[in-house]
């Protein structure tokens, strides 16, 4: 929020946009100016329907080929090579080797058109008014790699065999409630139900990429699993398919008719997979013996060290992933019919707004950053960062032990003989858990110290990963049951929009034991007000204002301690020196590949 | 009679093999985790998609039911269907087992190479300093971790000397001396890693064995013969020694096994070690199942070979 200028002088400076008399610079200076961030500026234009300038093409070699053999490390192979079975991004990274969607998503969180000739606007006509209809063009003489046309009936395919439930597709959410229609062989219109704000999710980046009818439509459903094409796949992407060996290797060749001219560079393509995180930044920084390596989960002050060698290099990508500390708001240690943590209670301590203040000024995030994370978690105070058009301004954070020993105090929180406080014969002790991995171990250490010396009792819980984050009902120490007072992970934004993410504060979503703790709200607090900004931003159509929802959402979960976020989780990928590679936090790693090359 | 013999042992290799398939499938559907947990924690899957997929594959069912339909499949060579990458299994494990076979039994044959005239030379002269040198260093190959010498290999062979790929690849695009120094290059590291730790302990062994026989009266009479001792020590000693030793590494086979699914992993090697690794890290039971099965059959026919040898080798042994 904080927008100094109202709807009425924003709207009149972008018809001047669209009339001429201002430059779109120009706009975007002013937006600034504001304090709305350039590509929200840029957005704004977009949606009112003022032509977007296309993001300038840095892309050197001037022919097809000829840049040898691009190796890339992946430290967990793919393991299937068919973009609806995808159960991971490197999966999904596999199969974009060879599959491609109608656009892809930048770093900034804008589309860039791949099988799509233009990006659907209202000015181009592509986005309907009511919201309810997004036509997209589609590139003409794309041919898939077996030669064959690729045309509207292949998208419309994708729709089909996606949205039945035998064929067990995991982008089925993505398909099941719109309808995808061909216009005519180069044109298909999405259809929703209702107004859809963001209308960018079928045929779009990792959910997005199409196979083709010709080879698929024989294994439509519960035969889905006997096709072929699976493990051989045939794309429009920038390599041939060469051969595959489930976690271990995938191949490609170049494609010498690829849609787009003078690209790919490489020749050939080689992915591997296995092996540790530590050993593939190696393999790329120390010994130069790979090009790129992935998801680079090494402590930073490693990275660092390995960067020395002067043969690599790491980059950061912004993401919406946030490593945070959630508050329960219901009582873990009372079982009620069943189930603890059940709604129908409330935390004996932490529904103390007084207790929630004290903790989240306990947590040293600069620190955390500084000591543990480094370039991997930079400290934030909001749980919503990215895109930034969606980052609030408002929200500060500071680690202050004098000032949260305060507030308990004027509380009514008083030290007992131990240190510990305590009001009306409750201590002021707490379990804090999260997954063994160690980092979080660290962070645990350091709240715990400070929360120490401000008389509050942290117990330290750690539980193996593959507990923690698995849906297993039986089990007591799943994050999703929460059976605990404080709980630290990661939860990760995997589309550029927040709808879905800022879903998990919804009192619909609240994990319990009817939905088998399915539910994506584990703090378990509800708020009609949050609920109504939700119902709203579900239909919004003006992107201020509902960019403007999702802040006041953010703000109201950071202000009330509902979590406390601590660092943002970027993406983190080492690149050799020469090349030159665009990784995007919103579509997998190689959602540009057909744009790589190297630097003479 | 010795057919007779091997029939039975086959025969009480069966329950054995149930028993260990029982056990193995009862821990993994006991442990924890999921085929789609990377699926739960992403918000744009919604759960049911989740449960579509874990009924489709069954993984609702009670255990007994689950192993039931393993078996059952199993015994009609139905290796059952990974979950993680929709392909057979036998497949999967077929595609990985060649590389594997070449790294173990190259690395069996190093160790061997070493073993041998070492563990021999060092019986015919004890406590000189060839034995004890070669004592100490048997000492430290067989206490030091495989995935502790492969590292500090890569420290050294790659990293600082920059000698030798650490990354295997089964795949390589080049023909004729270039194709086969390639694939000799990469393979250094992960087979000297596993040959010598395999190596040293076989030293040992054989370094004892000489030594128990070499005493024996025979080998006095055949000296006293005015037999040459080279002639001695490998027409005489060496052949009645290395019965036990045979035996022994037949009987070590699953260990080598073992270390390899380490070797093949820091190496990252595409064998079936790293099938195994990978598949319990996404919780890909049937991959699992059937690698630690192999596995299991490896161990049982192995022990069935070295029992076999024994015999054939010392005829004073009956097969009964």
């Amino acid at each position: 929020m904080g927008f100094d200028m109202n709807e009425h002088e924003l709207r009149g400076l972008i018809g001047k946009v669209k009339i001429g008399k201002l430059s779109r610079r120009g706009f975007v200076q002013r937006m600034m100016a504001v304090g709305i961030a350039a590509p929200f500026a840029t957005q704004l234009l977009v949606h009112s329907g003022v032509a977007m300038a296309q993001a300038k093409d840095t892309y050197a070699p001037t022919k097809r080929g000829g840049g040898g053999i691009l190796k890339v490390l992946w430290w967990q192979g793919p393991t299937l090579l068919n973009p609806h079975f995808a159960v991971g991004t490197k999966d999904q990274d596999g199969s974009r080797l060879f599959y491609e969607p109608l656009a892809g998503w930048d770093p900034n969180g804008e589309l860039k058109p791949k099988l799509a000739a233009t990006i659907p606007t209202r000015e181009n006509g592509g986005l309907s008014a009511d919201g309810k209809t997004v036509t997209w063009k589609l590139k003409q003489d794309v041919k898939w790699h077996d030669g064959k046309p690729f045309t509207a009936a292949d998208v419309v395919f994708n729709w089909e065999y996606a949205r039945d439930p035998a064929t067990a597709a995991v982008t089925i959410a993505t398909y099941k409630d719109v309808v995808i229609e061909k216009i005519d062989p180069y044109t298909v219109v999405v259809k929703f139900a209702k107004a859809a704000p963001f209308w960018a999710d079928a045929l779009v980046g990792t959910r997005g990429m199409l196979i083709p009818k010709h080879l698929f439509q024989d294994y439509m459903g519960g035969k889905s699993r006997e096709a072929p094409t699976n493990l051989a796949p045939v794309g429009t992407g920038p390599y041939l398919f060469k051969d595959f060996k489930p976690g271990d290797l995938v191949r490609g060749t170049i494609n010498p008719n690829y849609h787009q001219a003078n690209k790919p560079y490489f020749d050939a393509i080689e992915m591997k997979g296995g092996g540790d995180a530590v050993s593939a930044a190696r393999a790329v920084l120390q010994t130069g013996e790979f090009d790129f390596a992935w998801n680079m989960q090494v402590e930073d002050e490693i990275l660092a060290r390995l960067e020395k060698s002067g043969k690599g290099r790491v980059e950061v990508t912004p993401t919406g992933n946030i490593e945070h500390i959630q508050l329960n708001t219901t009582d873990p240690w009372v079982e009620v019919d069943g189930e603890r943590s059940s709604i129908k209670t409330k935390h004996p301590i932490l529904s103390d707004p007084a207790v929630r203040q004290a903790l989240s000024v306990l947590v040293d995030k600069d620190s955390i950053e500084k000591h543990i994370y480094g370039r991997t978690g930079p400290a934030t105070p909001n749980f919503l960062n990215n895109p930034e058009r969606f980052r609030s301004k408002t929200m500060k954070f500071e680690f202050n032990i004098d000032k949260a020993a305060d507030i308990l105090e004027k509380a009514g929180w008083k030290k007992g003989s131990d240190g510990i406080r305590e009001k009306g014969g409750k201590k002021l002790k707490l379990v804090y858990q999260t997954s063994i991995n160690q980092p979080r171990q660290k962070t645990q250490a350091i709240v715990k110290q400070a929360a120490q010396k401000a008389g509050i009792d942290l117990e330290l819980k750690s539980v193996t990963a593959s507990v923690f984050f698995s849906s297993d009902v039986a089990n007591p120490d799943t994050y999703t049951k929460f059976y605990c007072d404080l709980q630290m992970y990661t939860t990760t934004m995997s589309q550029p929009d927040p709808q879905l993410f800022m879903n998990q504060f919804n009192s619909w979503e609240v994990a319990t034991k009817a939905n088998k703790w399915q539910g994506r709200n584990i703090t378990r607090w509800q708020n009609a007000e949050y609920d109504k900004l939700f119902r709203e931003t579900e239909s919004e159509l003006d992107p201020v204002k509902r960019a403007a929802l999702f802040i006041k959402m953010n703000d109201m979960v950071v202000g009330d301690q509902v979590v406390i976020p601590v660092v943002m989780r970027p993406g983190v990928a080492a690149l050799g020196n020469n090349l030159v590679a665009t990784i995007s936090g919103w579509d997998n790693n190689t959602w540009d590949l057909s744009d790589w090359y190297k630097k003479a | 009679m010795s057919r007779q013999y091997i029939i039975r042992r086959l025969l009480i290799a069966i329950p054995s093999l149930l028993g260990i398939s029982l056990v193995l499938f009862t821990i993994l559907a006991l442990a924890p985790g999921d085929p789609f947990e990377e699926l739960a924690t992403n918000p744009a899957v919604p759960p049911e998609v989740r449960a579509a997929l874990r009924a489709k594959f069954g993984l609702d069912d009670p255990v007994w039911a689950r192993y039931l339909h393993w078996i059952t499949a199993m015994l009609q060579g139905d290796w059952g269907f990974s979950f993680v990458s929709r392909m057979d299994v036998d497949t999967l494990i077929l595609q990985r087992l060649p590389v594997t076979l070449i790294v173990i039994g190259s690395s069996q044959i190093i160790a061997i190479l070493v073993a041998l005239p070492v563990g021999v030379l060092a019986a015919t002269r004890p406590y000189s300093l060839f034995d004890q040198v070669a004592n100490t260093f048997a000492f430290i190959g067989f206490s030091l971790p495989t995935f502790f010498t492969g590292l500090l290999f890569i420290l050294v062979f790659s990293i600082q000397l920059d000698w030798l790929p650490f990354v295997y690849r089964a795949d390589i695009d080049a023909t004729g001396w270039q194709f086969y120094w390639e694939h000799i290059k990469q393979a250094i590291m992960p087979v000297m890693v596993l040959g010598l730790f395999q190596g040293a302990s076989l030293v040992r062994y054989v370094r004892s064995s000489v030594l128990d026989v070499i005493k024996l009266d025979y080998v006095t009479t055949a000296r006293s013969k005015g037999i040459g001792e080279r002639k001695v020590i490998t027409k005489h000693v060496v052949r009645n020694a290395l019965i036990p030793v045979v035996t022994l590494v037949a009987l070590q086979m699953p260990i080598v096994f073992g270390g390899a699914i380490v070797t093949e992993q820091i190496f990252r090697v595409p064998g079936i070690g790293s099938l195994l690794i990978s598949a319990m890290l996404a919780n890909d039971t049937p991959v699992v199942m059937a690698v630690t099965f192999v596995f299991a059959c490896l161990v049982v026919l192995f022990n069935l070979i070295a029992d076999i040898l024994y015999g054939w080798l010392d005829p004073r042994i009956a097969f009964r």
